[in-house]
């Protein structure tokens, strides 16, 4: 445990990528594989379930340390985060010497799981007497352990990393190692930490997948359109195909296997695609050759049965974009030129649920630049342009893929209500509520949390505070004065939605102190916007 | 009861004495408690304080009338005895003991029980009613032994020096960078570089005898000079861009009883934060108040409101003073 908590202290502290990369190549390299394989459970953002809601972990803390509640509620305003306020408080109350160490794995496997299930009174004294025993930043982990918020600042790429440089193997095979379905066990560990070279596993597994990053510069800047290949950016399940072992699989690129949402897909691919095969695409709810709202897919996920009538009005396709892997042979180093005609030849007979996303031809970027015009007619997003030379990459790596977006949806709206935030931002009010007028009333169309800078938070949450009208618990209706600029990545008509639209991923683009609340938008202004375009 | 103090719009005011403790407004006569800006403010009449307090308060408040007594040494003002006692904040530091008729009363400015080898110690002294700082007032709040976290601070500073940094240590040009200066003499006899606030400072610590390590202002080397692996210690209202780049690749971290917070430090963006402060701690509040033996507390600063609330849940009498202190500010 020692060994873990100081891992994450070392994270915590630091924002220099190579500092992080360094403690944690140290700490595999020195812990146990057993423990390292929990630590490597919980750096790439796995998680359990947590042990005990945190109401009741701070209340047995409030009367071990003779702390009052309205005092603790205090102490947790100037902290901001449960776990941290409760190690705080214990702090110095331990015996001088601490418990005999304990490894990580143990921790979990002989403490922590066997406490699930309990009732209270049992895990109460087993709980508290962990406390004594351990340091207050270790305190401070076991807490976060125990009500499953354990989130260490740092991505999934520097994990990859150090394990590559501890494992000397190439960074994609240790990432390729981590996807799927795994168990924190010593011989996982030992696996991931393998040279390079053939992998025996499990033939569901996909690779990374290459994420595109926006475009940053002139379209200018990226030299001649015909080293490039430009296509629609579609808006829907980014996943992989993968036909091994006689079977199909889909993931998505949130490492879920969903391939029993999508029969037709995989009924098509298993005759279709020989054997070793893996393609990286798109699913999409796709009707007379153009995409539905993502809403309409998401029913495919959503719901809990697979009716004809939900596969019915949702009609997916696979829109494949690239090929990983050809006759059980991973082509990813391939210039995507030629894994893109390789893909053409294989999905030439896939239609209607397979389908290759199309090239757009166009000779100079100002013709491309026209062609990204018409993304929003077409109910996509804009263009993506590869680099034809480029292999297929793993993570965010930047410069062969781009996304090349339409600028999103603005809307102006008035803010209504207002809620305090999470973590750091518990004492301030910074989950907000907005509203657009329809027929002279205000309608909330959606919910915002970021966007603003710090300053502006602080000045918001000021104002808020002195124009509240009425209080719902947490949540406070505030005077209809404030106007923002809202920007939306989609934004679509929905009979679901009281306000007749539904919108994806609501930012807040700027504060209109310009603007009165009357200039706000219209619900049927917005509405007719839709509809026209 | 009595009242002996009691704030108005100028400050703690002792009636009976004819003057005003740590006045926010000028008055004619003024008993400073110590040196920093919230409690020697400039323009009243007549200053008196502890006696090692006095050159501070020369170089705060220039030009005036300031006059010094030994702790211990009472001093009749009007129908009161007055007396200083060392309140272990820094140096010449004090608590103001005011008594009339057997009836005694404390301020105790502000003040920390943990030791400080560049000031005197704070003395518990016994009263009927207390006038305690309250800045960090939360059971959250609870300072590790000084000695722990100086080794922190030098293991930063060894760790920087490895990697060929400089390390900016941000920390009050009173009080606290001599504090820091004294307890990092246990690892070394560097010479530490200092903003040009803090090296006058530096100077009445030492005529005053405290043993530091030796400094010298940034703002006297030349142009070029190299600071890789050097420690400098400035005042945090230093830390702009302009002022930074002559460091060159640093480290900073800010030396504070605030970074006992996780997303204090986090927010405030140093480095590293070591949670080092010259107030008492929540135990060591609650310790002074019991050992004074006081029967009623009137609180000030920070969480004057919670510790007050809590004393009362305790039996305790308890109330807050309306005070324009500020204690160890955020920033
Ligand atoms: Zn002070
Ligand atoms: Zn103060």
């Amino acid at each position: 445990m020692k060994r873990f908590a100081t891992l994450y202290e070392a994270l915590d502290r630091t924002t220099s990528t190579n500092e992080k990369v360094a403690a944690l190549a140290a700490y595999f390299v020195s812990a146990p594989p057993e423990d390292a394989a929990w630590a490597v459970w919980f750096l790439t953002g796995r998680r359990l379930k947590r042990f005990l809601p945190g109401r009741l972990l701070a209340a047995w803390a409030m009367e071990e340390a003779g702390v009052p509640d309205w005092l603790f509620e205090e102490s947790y305003a100037g902290v901001g985060d449960l776990a941290e306020t409760i190690s705080l408080i214990l702090d110095g109350r331990g015996p001088a010497e601490p418990a005999p160490e304990l490894p990580l794995s143990r921790w979990m496997e002989e403490r922590l799981l066997p406490l699930r299930g309990r009732p209270p009174e049992e895990q109460r004294p087993e709980v508290t007497g962990w406390w004594l025993g351990l340091p207050r930043w270790e305190t401070f982990v076991l807490n976060k352990l125990l009500t499953g918020e354990l989130r260490v600042g740092v991505s999934q790429t520097l994990v990859e990393r150090a394990l590559a440089q501890v494992a000397n193997a190439p960074q994609p095979a240790v990432a390729h190692r981590l996807m799927g379905t795994w168990e924190p066990t010593a011989a996982f560990f030992q696996s991931l930490l393998a040279p390079g070279g053939e992998e025996e596993e499990d033939t569901s597994r996909p690779y990374p997948f290459y994420l595109a990053s926006p475009l940053d510069q002139p379209v200018e800047s990226l030299g001649s359109p015909e080293e490039w290949l430009a296509e629609w950016k579609w808006d829907g399940i980014r996943s992989q195909l993968i036909r091994r072992g006689g079977a199909v699989h889909l993931w998505s690129r949130g490492e879920e296997l969903i391939t029993g949402r999508f029969p037709e897909l995989a009924r098509t691919a298993l005759p279709l695609l020989p054997d070793g095969t893996v393609l990286d695409g798109e699913i999409l709810a796709w009707r007379e050759g153009r995409p539905l709202p993502f809403s309409v897919l998401q029913r495919r996920i959503g719901r809990k049965r697979l009716t004809d009538k939900v596969l019915a009005e949702a009609p997916a396709v696979f829109m494949g974009y690239d090929l990983l892997e050809l006759e059980g042979r991973d082509v990813r180093e391939r210039p995507l030129a030629e894994r893109r005609r390789a893909l053409e030849g294989l999905l030439e007979r896939g239609r209607p649920f397979l389908l290759t996303s199309p090239a757009i031809e166009a000779a100079a970027w100002d013709e491309m630049a026209r062609a990204r015009e018409e993304a929003r007619e077409r109910d996509v997003e804009g263009l993506m342009l590869k680099r034809l030379a480029s292999p297929y990459r793993t993570g965010r790596k930047k410069g062969d893929w781009w996304k090349w977006k339409i600028e999103p949806f603005t809307v102006d709206a008035v803010l209504i209500y207002a809620q305090p935030g999470h973590g750091r931002r518990a004492n301030l009010l910074t989950d907000y509520t907005f509203a657009v007028w329809s027929e002279g009333e205000l309608v909330p169309i959606a919910k915002a949390y970021s966007g603003l800078s710090d300053e502006e938070i602080l000045a918001l949450d000021g104002w808020l505070r002195r124009h509240t009208m009425q209080k719902f618990g947490p949540v406070r209706s505030v005077e209809p004065a404030q106007v923002f600029e809202l920007a939306f990545e989609g934004i679509a008509l929905s009979p679901r939605h009281k306000s007749g639209i539904a919108v994806r991923f609501p930012r807040i683009a700027r504060w209109r102190t310009d603007k009165t609340p009357e200039q706000a938008d219209t619900l049927e202004g917005i509405r007719r916007l839709l509809e026209g375009g | 009861m009595q009242v002996l103090l009691h704030p108005d719009d100028r400050g703690l005011f002792c009636e009976a004495g004819g003057f005003y403790i740590d006045p926010w407004k000028p008055v004619e006569r003024a008993v400073i408690s110590h040196g920093h800006g919230d409690h020697a403010r400039w323009g009243s009449g007549a200053y008196l304080a502890a006696a090692p307090s006095v050159p501070i308060l020369q170089r705060r408040l220039g030009e005036a009338r300031i006059e010094g007594v030994p702790f211990g040494e009472r001093v009749r003002i009007g129908e009161v005895f007055v007396s200083f006692h060392p309140a272990g904040h820094i140096l010449g530091s004090a608590q103001v003991r005011v008594e009339r008729d057997g009836e005694v009363w404390v301020f105790s400015g502000d003040y920390k029980r943990a030791a400080d080898p560049t000031c005197e110690s704070f003395e518990p002294v016994a009263c009927h009613t207390f006038i305690t700082e309250a800045t960090f007032a939360l059971p959250i709040y609870r300072w590790d032994p000084t000695a722990a976290v100086a080794g922190e601070v030098w293991e930063w500073w060894e760790a920087n020096r490895e990697a060929g940094r400089a390390s900016v240590l941000f920390c009050y040009a009173l009080g606290k960078a001599q504090r820091l200066l004294g307890e990092l003499a246990r690892w070394t006899d560097r010479t530490v570089f200092v903003h040009g606030s803090v090296e006058p400072l530096n100077e009445v610590y030492r005529q005053a005898g405290a043993a530091m390590l030796p400094t010298r202002p940034v703002a006297e080397t030349v142009r070029g000079q190299p600071f890789a692996g050097e420690l400098i210690l400035a005042p945090p209202s230093a830390g702009g861009s302009t002022w930074m780049r002559r460091f060159g690749p640093a480290s900073t971290a800010f030396a504070s009883g605030w970074m006992r917070v996780r997303g204090t430090r986090r927010r405030r963006g140093f480095d590293r934060g070591f949670a080092i402060s010259d107030h008492a701690d929540w135990p060591d509040l609650l310790r002074t108040i019991r050992e004074t033996g006081a029967e009623r507390v009137l609180t000030t600063h920070g969480y004057a409101g919670s510790l007050a609330r809590y004393l009362r849940e305790q039996g305790i009498a308890a109330g807050t003073l309306a005070t324009p202190f500020e204690g160890e500010m955020e920033d």
